[in-house]
């Protein structure tokens, strides 16, 4: 896989290589929104999404964020990607601020989130093609490396030339894994990449998330609400909730924290709250802040 | 290669890459695109059909009829460049891509004017078609037509276009449900006040002093005189020109960053399809 990398980008010069792949220190962000209860010419109240949140992952560590819809992941994943601005704290990503050096953390980090997000009337060729120019791969590059990388995610080349909204959603979830890798990302921020997808896609897309920590040199955070897919990829779980990051630990280190069997069960140990029980969706709050 | 020539390089890659995305996409929408030519094929002759009904000599019927398809042939292509410019956001929002564009390497400038060259290229070859189509329909004669002036100062108005472009650009990512229609006021603002089918002088002062500070005064002006009269380019049209073209740009590229900021600090730069 390695031979996938772009060759234009030096990304080992913009690495620091004693610092720690991300860094956050009581990173704080806080949208208004109405409460939906409360009728459409409700005030707006400030809505934590996070709050003083801090850890650290160290490079080529794989770190799952467990957390309900709401719990703030996204939002996570997004001031990382340089998509959001904090309100407070700091970030770094190998050394570099997020906010004061977005140019050179934006080829560092890539990232996969819940929706496959392409152009539907495009072919998965054209969109990773699209995508690569970015990085600064050229046409004579991405007609190798595409459909290798297609090829390793287990995407049929019969239907390369396809329309994005002719494929399934595993399909899709499978070329925005492409996508992310073909940059050669050192960070991946992986935001829910297998919701939605059926057992056998989650098997594949999760499998393919092994065989990248193991043949590539890249760290990974995987944000999800799936207890046995954080305990299965992740080095260290952590739980967000509400904003609050309440524990980064290794699994085994979290159930004798709380003396249970399972996750949920450390989940509600933390909280005081089953798992299952909130249904808050986190697109909607933020879709909230449009209006 | 030294780490700066790698980045320009870089950086070139990504403006191709984004004029390579814009012709996959007119492929792949080519019926759609086929049918907006018509219909603008349609709605200039409306207006031209004007010069027909005017009652006219033969030869002031085909000068008004000329002047009036310069002017619906530059709205066109002004339209081209404002829909493309102003729906850069909203488009990606739609389709879902727009944190993927965001995230990624590409200075702003280079992803803003890529989609600006693609709309110039794009916006050129419908005015042509439109042009000729409507010119052969309605049997104009314009046997002293300097095309390559009109051109060249169509290309050099476009520039200037794209700088206003950006600074419109800038309107769906603050307010992603008004924002693009915010985007065509500003155009059909510009087309107003630019003397479109009409002499800037026919208008109140006040309009008229607006008019000097768009570029598409300058542009309908040279183009009518170098097609109707076959004039060469004049330095009265290009110096104006060249001006806003330098003085739009950086504007437009500073107000979309603020734009930027506001939309990364509010959460707003998020799809919405």
């Amino acid at each position: 896989m390695s031979s996938l990398a772009p060759s234009t980008t030096d990304l080992a010069s913009r690495l620091d290589r004693q610092a720690p792949a991300v860094e956050v220190r009581d990173l704080r962000k806080t949208f208004n929104r109405r409460d939906r209860k409360a009728g459409r010419f409700a005030r707006k109240r400030p809505w934590p999404a996070l709050a003083d949140v801090t850890f650290t992952i160290a490079r080529g560590e794989c770190v799952a964020i467990l957390g309900q819809n709401g719990s703030g992941k996204s939002t996570l994943v997004r001031l990382l990607s340089t998509l959001l601005i904090g309100d407070g704290g700091e970030a770094r990503i190998f050394g570099h601020d997020v906010d004061r050096e977005a140019s050179t953390i934006r080829r560092l980090v890539n990232r996969v989130s819940v929706e496959a997000s392409f152009f539907k009337k495009m072919s998965a060729a054209e969109n990773l093609s699209y995508a690569a120019r970015f990085y600064g791969m050229t046409p004579r590059q991405t007609r190798v490396a595409v459909p290798e990388i297609l090829g390793s995610v287990g995407f049929p080349p019969e239907r390369r030339g396809e329309s994005m909204e002719h494929l399934s959603r595993g399909m899709q979830q499978k070329v925005a894994l492409a996508r992310a890798l073909l940059t050669s990302p050192v960070l991946l921020l992986l935001d829910e990449p297998t919701t939605g997808l059926d057992p056998r896609s989650k098997l594949e897309v999760q499998e393919f998330i092994r065989e990248v920590r193991a043949e590539h040199d890249a760290t990974i955070l995987l944000c999800t609400h799936d207890m046995g897919e954080a305990e299965t990829l992740a080095d260290r779980v952590g739980i967000l909730d509400r904003g609050r990051l309440l524990f980064l630990e290794p699994v085994a280190d979290v159930k004798r924290r709380f003396g249970v069997q399972t996750l949920e069960q450390a989940f509600f140990a933390a909280t005081g709250r089953e798992f299952e029980n909130e249904q808050t969706d986190e697109d909607d709050e933020y879709r909230e802040v449009f209006a | 290669m030294s780490e700066y020539a790698v980045e320009m390089r870089n950086q070139l890659v990504g403006l191709f890459g984004i004029v390579e995305r814009n012709v996959y996409l007119t492929k792949r929408y080519f019926l759609w695109d086929l049918a907006f030519m018509v219909w603008t094929i349609a709605n200039t002759l409306t207006i031209v059909f004007i010069a027909r009904a005017a009652g006219l000599s033969a030869a002031a019927e085909n000068t008004l009829a000329t002047k009036l398809l310069v002017g619906a042939t530059i709205w066109a292509f002004l339209g081209i460049i404002f829909e493309f410019m102003t729906e850069t956001v909203a488009w990606e929002r739609w389709e879902g891509t727009i944190e993927y564009t965001f995230m990624a390497p590409l200075s702003r400038l280079v992803h803003l004017f890529g989609q600006g060259a693609f709309a110039v290229l794009y916006g050129l070859i419908r005015a042509a078609i439109l042009f000729f189509a409507v010119a052969a329909f309605i049997g104009i004669h314009a046997p002293q037509a300097n095309y390559d002036a009109a051109f060249a100062l169509l290309a050099l108005g476009s520039l200037s276009f794209i700088g206003v472009g950006i600074m419109t650009s800038v309107l769906p990512l603050i307010s992603p449900e008004k924002g693009a229609q915010l985007g065509f006021v500003a155009q059909g603002v510009m087309l107003a006040v630019s003397g479109v089918y009409y002499q800037v002088s026919v208008m109140p002062e006040w309009m008229q002093w607006i008019a000097k500070i768009s570029p598409a005064t300058y542009v309908l002006r040279g183009d009518r005189a170098s097609i109707v009269s076959g004039a060469g380019i004049a330095w009265a049209d290009i110096w104006p020109l060249l001006i806003i073209a330098v003085l739009a740009t950086p504007i437009g590229l500073a107000v979309f960053r603020v734009g930027e900021r506001h939309a990364k600090k509010h959460g707003k730069l998020k799809r919405s399809g």
